[in-house]
């Protein structure tokens, strides 16, 4: 990246007109002239308003309003705290029918939370009170203002003006930008018309709150009507310069118009402040000077209608939430013109087809297109890349589109981001040049998508895992913790136990009882262990052996008898053998 | 005869060195962990659903580390595999449905009133994304919930339906095919 030109060489370039340039870049025809020609037209109320809560990028705020509610023009539906949030107001007096789902002005057309209001016809507004006298005001309550008007950027994206607003750093270029590149919107062009002085109210306003060292105020100079005007309107004012920009697409997109005017580069992962600029579309200058001067909330935008199936198109002044529907009748919508239903909300570049009829103006509506059959060619077929690289030629962004393609449709996304996929501002101008009519921004798209999801899914399951593992931990815990206390239990038993010297001697008593009992049982079995003694334990112990062990008893006495006997007879044969004996004796000695 | 001792010498004081310093290596850049396993890990969806076989997503982390199929995790379904094939240096596979198929995200939802307070739900939770209490009304904190159909089965009166997640404009992924119209060919002005 070059140097950045400073301050001086800006003023110096501009002073004398020689502006930068961006790289690529598409000259699409224009066809501004179809709803360029005639003044901005107020319409009729539609019968039912469907304001979608949330119209920013950022929070949406809480619904304060019940059904069945009366509400005034003018009267906030939501708030919140968060300072995210833009409240949204409701754009003319009637009742709330409901608080449910509706279609949203998005490519899914997926159901948004969205506020029906049947209107009244009256048109009664609160009472508003503005702070004509702002440089008397603390920067914060205008800034707070601002917020609570619902201001967010009407030029495309939607970011809450209170907090690009609400900046600290330096800032030497604030940048009006009223370029509408798109080739049929001409919405900025007609309100640069017409309100230039209003517009100017609020770039005052912007330069009071952010003390720029310059404004710019750059202009296509395909708008030479809006040039002079805006040129008159900030002519007293030095530190002013309208400048002229050179026709291209897309010279509107932010990065772009800086790099036109000054030179500088937005970085990659960075914002406009970090290089000294700050950047308002023309729409939102007119906003915020109702927001501040009149206290007047925005409620309402102009809106192109073109289109050749159109027979009135136009640009008109629309109140948030009125149906697409309401603003093609008012158009004279004809259907015969179109093969089919196709109607496109933004420009025929960067818009999307509208998925139905009751989709609401949003805050970033700027353009419902609605193309006669054959005035935009049709979804081509797509054919294959051919390597042509006039995609590379044509990206504002100096991207190679061709490698973001392949890398992309193959769902190799981490290449894709080597190829910084997410630099691309989704201009269209690749898609524009391509001979295959390969429709390029869809899957760059399909792949941001995917990428971002991909990541909050990485997100999620670092969530889940810390979760998982604080559910481990705790659980393990817990188990330590039980059998912790199953220990501690246990040893306190035992403590108690030591302790208490009683139980102790109880204990040791009832042992030593018990150890007696035991050996004086072993000592009476031992001196018990003859046949009667047994017996008799036996007849003790069991009445019904009674009868045996007489028996037995009998048996003995018998045997004691006969042992007896026995006895008797031997001690009378020992001595009947004994007096034979001396007897033979005698007779021997006799005999010699 | 003093020439080869030099040599020796010098060869065996070259290997004390370098022995010293690969020693001191070891535990001065001592790895606590097996990192592959971390990366593997983080790589999971963390579910902790258990369809792959283990219980959670980190055993199965050091499974495929020790060279278990990487084609057995459906909730992280083809991207998680492409990566994981990326990291472990093989051919990617299609999943392995035995162990289940790739669905949308889904997350549990408890019918309220069905609900008797079991508290069976909340054990089975592997990230703590339901909260109750015993005889009290449970329900499951959707933000959290990983959508591993772990509490369905525990339900003794089945009031757990896995519900798929609401797709709004912020998740939406410019698939048409899902809404018939809403693009526009880029290529439009000519």
């Amino acid at each position: 990246m070059s140097e950045f030109a400073d301050y001086d060489l800006v003023m110096e370039h501009l002073a004398s007109k020689e502006l930068w340039d961006f790289p690529g870049g598409v000259h699409p025809t224009q066809f501004k002239t179809l709803s360029n020609t005639t003044p901005i037209s107020q319409i009729s109320l539609p019968d039912k308003l469907y304001i979608p809560i949330k119209q920013h990028i950022g929070i949406d705020g809480e619904v304060i309003v019940n059904k069945g509610d009366r509400v005034l023009k003018g009267q906030a539906l939501t708030k919140s705290e968060n300072t995210f949030a833009v409240p949204v107001h409701a754009s003319t007096s009637g009742i709330v029918e409901s608080i449910s789902k509706h279609v949203s002005a998005h490519p899914s057309g997926l159901p948004e939370l969205t506020i029906c209001i049947a209107v009244d016809g009256k048109d009664e507004s609160i009472d508003t009170s503005g702070i004509p006298d702002y440089a008397s005001v603390a920067k914060v309550d205008l800034i707070g203002a601002i917020c609570n008007a619902g201001v967010s950027g009407l030029g495309g994206a939607g970011f809450p003006t209170h907090i690009k607003t609400n900046n600290v750093k330096p800032v030497e270029f604030l940048i009006i930008n009223g370029i509408e590149c798109e080739p049929y919107i001409s919405a900025d062009d007609r309100l640069m018309r017409e309100h230039a002085w209003q517009i100017r109210q609020g770039i005052d306003i912007l330069y009071h709150i952010l003390e720029p060292k310059q404004v710019i105020i750059a202009i296509e100079d395909n708008k030479p009507e809006a040039f002079e005007t805006m040129s008159l309107a900030c002519q007293q004012h030095s530190d002013y310069q309208v400048v002229s920009v050179p026709t291209k697409y897309p010279a509107g997109g932010e990065k772009q118009l800086i790099q036109v005017l000054t030179s500088r580069e937005v970085p990659s992962d960075g914002l406009p402040i970090d290089i000294g600029c700050m950047m308002y579309n023309v729409g939102t200058c007119y906003a915020i000077a109702d927001a501040i001067i009149e206290g007047k909330p925005l409620l309402e935008r102009v809106v192109t209608l073109t289109g050749q199936a159109l027979k009135q198109p136009k640009n008109v002044w629309a109140r948030i939430g009125t149906p697409i529907k309401h603003l093609l009748d008012m158009a004279e919508f004809d259907v015969e013109k179109q093969h089919y239903p196709r109607i496109i909300m933004g420009g025929p570049m960067m818009g999307f087809t509208l998925t139905s009829a009751q989709i609401p103006v949003v805050k970033t509506t700027n353009c419902i297109l609605a193309p006669a059959a054959k005035e935009l060619p049709e979804v081509g077929d797509e054919r294959g890349c051919i390597r042509c690289s006039a995609c590379a030629d044509a990206c504002p962004v100096s991207l190679l589109p061709q490698q973001m393609f392949w890398y992309s449709k193959a769902k190799e996304y981490e290449t894709a981001q080597d190829y910084n996929l997410f630099d691309c501002i989704e201009c269209g101008a690749c898609a524009y040049v391509c001979p295959s009519e390969i429709p390029l921004v869809h899957y760059y798209r399909q792949a941001k998508s995917d990428i971002r999801q991909q990541q909050a899914e990485k997100e999620q399951a670092e969530k889940a895992r810390i979760r998982f593992e604080a559910r481990k931990a705790r659980l393990e815990k817990e188990k330590q913790e039980r059998e912790e206390k199953h220990r501690k239990a246990a040893e306190a038993r035992k403590q108690s136990v030591n302790k208490d010297g009683g139980a102790q001697a109880k204990i040791a008593a009832a042992l030593a009882r018990a150890k007696a009992k035991k050996a004086a049982q072993a000592s009476a079995e031992q001196a018990n262990n003859t046949p009667d003694a047994i017996d008799k334990k036996e007849v003790e112990n069991s009445p019904t052996q009674q009868s045996e062990n007489s028996a037995d008893d009998k048996k003995a006495k018998v045997a004691a008898a006969i042992a007896r006997a026995k006895a008797k007879k031997e001690a009378k044969m020992q001595a009947e053998r004994k007096e034979n004996e001396s007897k033979q004796t005698k007779d021997e000695t006799s005999d010699e | 005869m003093s020439l080869t001792f030099i040599a020796l010498l010098v060869v065996a004081t070259i290997a004390l060195i370098f022995g010293a310093g690969l020693g001191y290596a070891a535990i001065k850049f001592k790895v606590e962990s097996d990192p592959l396993v971390e990366q593997i890990d983080n790589i999971l969806p963390q579910t902790q659903c258990g369809q792959c076989g283990h219980p959670g997503c980190r055993p199965y982390a050091e499974a495929i580390a020790n060279g278990e199929d990487i084609n057995k995790c459906p909730p992280g379904g083809e991207v998680t595999i492409k990566q994981l094939a990326e990291l472990m240096g093989v051919e990617a596979k299609p999943l392995d449905s035995a162990h289940g198929v790739e669905d949308i995200k889904k997350v549990a939802y408890i019918r309220e009133d069905e609900c008797i307070g079991c508290t069976k739900c909340i054990q089975a939770c592997p990230v703590d994304a339901i909260v109750g209490a015993a005889k009290q009304m449970h329900t499951v904190i959707i933000g959290e919930c990983t959508g591993c159909d772990l509490c369905v089965d525990p339900c003794p009166v089945d009031c757990i339906d896995m519900v798929p997640l609401n797709q709004g404009t912020d998740n939406w992924k410019w698939d048409f095919k899902q809404t018939q119209v809403g693009d526009i060919s880029v290529r439009q002005v000519s």
